[in-house]
């Protein structure tokens, strides 16, 4: 049994955790470009090395962060994700999407 | 063929073979440098040879020929896909796969059991309908089943599994199973035949860039110049594409297998159920082959999980009770570049002179011909790519342009 410990529930078998994607840096949806979102939703670097990707904890739908070496499969460390996000971000409100006359 | 078989029967000493030429150093300059030597980059490398006349080939392999995935993989064979692009494609493939051990005069050990997929939901029925109808439209043999005919077909199944009961079966016809190190060796073989040079423990590091061109690969066994660069290295595609900076949507997953002791031979058909994510099949020597899903995460790693092992047998066991007697002999694991539509990348990259074969998942080894015939065309063209894998282009990505085949593909092989 592989243990991951959580920041919240302590030390836990990883099969109660699901794996959620690579941290990345989300950009600005109203002003990136199409590229540019399709570039953050899809790809990922996919390093053989240490790593800081998302984790769920299922059963208290908890989410944090984990430094894992995606070779010797070793977890480094765990943590909230306030670590990270410290601030509260607030998203504007779209502008009214013009018609596009066709 | 038969001539040369009476020659060889009735030469006074036996012509002794050469399976493939002793290594060389390699040389300061190729026309086309093929990164990774599976069953993939040795097919393009013999259809280039063949077709098109290319010759001046290195196939780069970093350990021995067909040592990676090409040896992991469950040699399933099928082409009951989903999407009308995969069909089609796939659908080629099974028709060349048929052909090999001719082509090679060399035995791949083609063996068409036929495949059979089992639903346990009205959704699965109504998905297999589909696909029934889709692989028939493009010349492949499939039919949906009931129970009796299942019954009738592998009479060892378990029709009731726990809270899964059997509802149809998707019945593929030209499923079928091969050797796989067989097809590395038939291709490596026939390639080096005709010229290609297949360099062994040489890795490719890192890459000369001038211009948006690769010029050079840099290996551990020094610098070659490159007139084009095809990369075929499966579940470790990212580390490449990284060097370049071509950035894509692979997770390398590993993908856990296993094989009990040989039986009688009671079970024709490959069987694999998409609900109890499972696939069972008996190999020619009497062994059930087992096999699943990826690992829950990704990793670059090949080793075994108990926890995944424990969950794939219970329900390898839930499908032919018997075997909860059975001794394990093997188990393995290889590494999976998945993609999130669950099909492939190939085609051209955002350099001029660099091919990209690769987010080959779990189902790489079935594509293993035509990928190679493909893949040599797009080379020999310079980079025109051939109407077949233009779906499949890393550029489907920003286009919004997937083709989705998970449903098709996840842990039913």
């Amino acid at each position: 049994m592989k243990i991951m410990p959580c920041p919240l529930n302590g030390p836990r078998n990883i099969s109660e955790f699901t794996y959620g994607g690579e941290l990345k840096q989300m950009p600005d949806p109203q002003a990136c470009s199409d590229d540019e979102w399709a570039d953050y939703v899809f790809n990922c670097d996919n390093h053989a090395g240490v790593v800081t990707e998302w984790w769920l904890h299922n059963a208290s739908s908890y989410w944090f962060l984990a430094e894992r070496h995606t070779v010797s499969d070793e977890i480094i460390r765990t943590f909230d994700p306030k670590e990270l996000f410290d601030r509260r971000v607030d998203f504007a409100q779209p502008a009214a999407r013009q018609e596009v006359v066709a | 063929m038969p001539f040369s078989l009476l020659k060889y029967g009735l030469s006074s000493e036996y012509p002794a073979e050469v399976d493939l030429p002793a290594p060389k150093e390699l040389k300061d300059s190729y026309d086309v440098v093929i990164i990774g030597g599976g069953g993939h980059g040795l097919a393009t490398a013999y259809y280039l040879a063949k077709y098109h006349g290319v010759t001046n080939v290195a196939v780069l392999e970093k350990a021995y020929l067909g040592g990676g995935n090409t040896a992991r993989n469950t040699a399933v064979i099928r082409s009951n896909y989903l999407t009308s692009e995969g069909v089609r494609f796939y659908t080629e493939s099974v028709k060349l796969f048929k052909a090999l051990s001719n082509e090679f005069d060399f035995n791949i050990m083609y063996s068409e059991r036929g495949q059979l997929t089992l639903a346990h939901t009205d959704a699965t029925v109504r998905a297999f309908r589909q696909r029934a109808e889709v692989n028939k439209h493009f010349g492949g043999r499939t039919e949906m089943i009931d129970r009796q005919q299942i019954r009738e077909l592998v009479p060892t199944l378990n029709l009731d599994p726990g809270h899964l009961p059997v509802l149809a079966g998707l019945w593929h016809i030209d499923g079928a199973t091969a050797r796989h190190d067989a097809v590395a060796w038939g291709y490596a073989k026939q390639a080096a035949k005709r010229g290609v040079e297949i360099h062994q423990l040489t890795e490719v590091q890192d890459f000369v860039v001038e211009h948006g061109r690769v010029t050079a690969v840099k290996t551990n066994r020094g610098t070659v110049k490159c007139g084009c660069a095809v990369q075929a290295i499966a579940g470790y595609s990212s580390l490449l594409m990284n060097k370049l900076g071509i950035r894509a949507p692979i997770h390398s997953y590993p993908l856990q297998a296993m094989v009990t002791q040989p039986f009688k031979p009671f079970l024709d058909p490959l069987v694999s159920s998409s609900a109890l994510h499972c696939y069972v099949q008996q190999t020619g020597r009497g062994e059930v082959v087992i096999g699943g899903g990826s690992d829950p995460y990704p990793l670059y790693n090949t080793r075994s999980t108990l926890e995944l092992k424990e969950g794939l047998l219970a329900h390898a066991i839930e499908m032919f009770p018997f075997l909860a007697n059975a001794k394990l002999m093997r188990q393995w694991a290889g590494i999976t570049d998945m993609t999130p539509d669950y099909s492939p990348i190939m085609g051209l990259s955002p350099l001029e002179n660099y091919y990209l074969d690769a987010g080959w998942g779990t189902w790489g080894f079935k594509a293993t011909p035509i990928c190679g015939k493909t893949m040599a065309e797009l080379v020999a063209s310079g980079g025109k790519v051939p109407e077949l894998i233009r779906p499949f282009a890393l550029e489907r990505f920003s286009r919004f342009r997937q083709v989705n085949e998970m449903g098709a593909t996840a842990a039913s092989h």
